[in-house]
């Protein structure tokens, strides 16, 4: 995505690849708008952790059901979306990973990291499946900011 | 780059010098498979030194979570060595660092097993 377009988006399987191929193009585009080193890391983290519960937690691996990434620099923002075509996620049915009985669960901190690392983090269900849209300000307030969720 | 290890002992201790990204896939699956192993021929002494993990994801922090709880439900231990900035960030933030014992050179890690 060369950032003079103002959004561009991928059809990607639902494969590990693929969870790859969304952290690649999210360190490029964070690299190619100027962030800074960690927040570089942070973005391409967050996409990462996106792609990962898309393409697991969402698609199941399923090969006829495609994730949809896109990357959208709006005013002073880069809007990251993640579409997978799953059954939809019950937010209240995960646990905060910081508490203490849930500190040596091998799972369950992916969305934790995501908002750690990005201005807005939103997940919603759609027809199709649940869309996360990353927010993270291209001239602001670095991460552990607001969140939201629906 | 995809992860290695290669394993040796120190005055009875394992060390696993691992290299590259644990993440989800195969860096999971070699650190699982080693620490598996390891437990497996009764060397129950490890340090993973994370010097040059350069990248983990939550995959691999449950990874990591993973093996030692498995170490220490067969009465192990398990410790970390050299922290890169971004694994130490990570550790902090997820609280991990208080439930791991992490040290920063490897003698006095080696040291510290009873």
């Amino acid at each position: 995505m060369a950032m003079t377009e103002q959004r561009v988006s991928y059809t990607l399987d639902s494969s590990l690849e693929t969870i790859d191929n969304a952290e690649e193009k999210a360190t490029r585009i964070a690299t190619e708008l100027g962030f800074p080193d960690d927040e570089i890391m942070q973005i391409s983290m967050a996409v990462r952790e996106g792609a990962v519960n898309a393409v697991l937690h969402g698609n199941a691996y399923a090969p006829d059901k495609k994730v949809i990434l896109a990357f959208e620099r709006a005013g002073g923002d880069l809007i990251i979306t993640i579409q997978d075509q799953g059954s939809g996620m019950d937010l209240s049915k995960i646990p905060n990973p910081l508490a203490p009985e849930n500190l040596l669960k091998t799972s369950g901190r992916g969305i934790f990291l995501m908002r750690s690392f990005m201005d807005v983090v939103e997940i919603r269900p759609t027809h199709t499946g649940t869309e996360l849209k990353l927010i993270k300000h291209v001239h602001g307030p670095s991460a552990g900011g607001k969140e939201a969720s629906q | 780059m995809s992860m290695k290890v290669g394993s040796r002992q120190v005055d009875g201790v394992t060390i696993v010098d691992c290299s590259g990204r644990i993440t989800l896939g195969e860096g999971s699956v070699i650190l699982r498979d080693t620490v598996r192993e390891l437990l497996g021929k009764g060397n129950k002494k490890i340090v993973l030194n994370l010097q040059d993990v350069n990248y983990i994801d939550s995959s691999g922090i449950g990874e990591l979570v993973s093996a030692f709880t498995t170490t220490k439900n067969q009465g192990g231990e398990l410790k970390l060595l050299n922290l890169t900035k971004k694994v130490n960030d990570l550790l902090q933030i997820t609280k991990l660092y208080t439930v791991f014992d992490v040290k920063d050179d490897e003698a006095s890690a080696v040291k510290s097993f009873k």
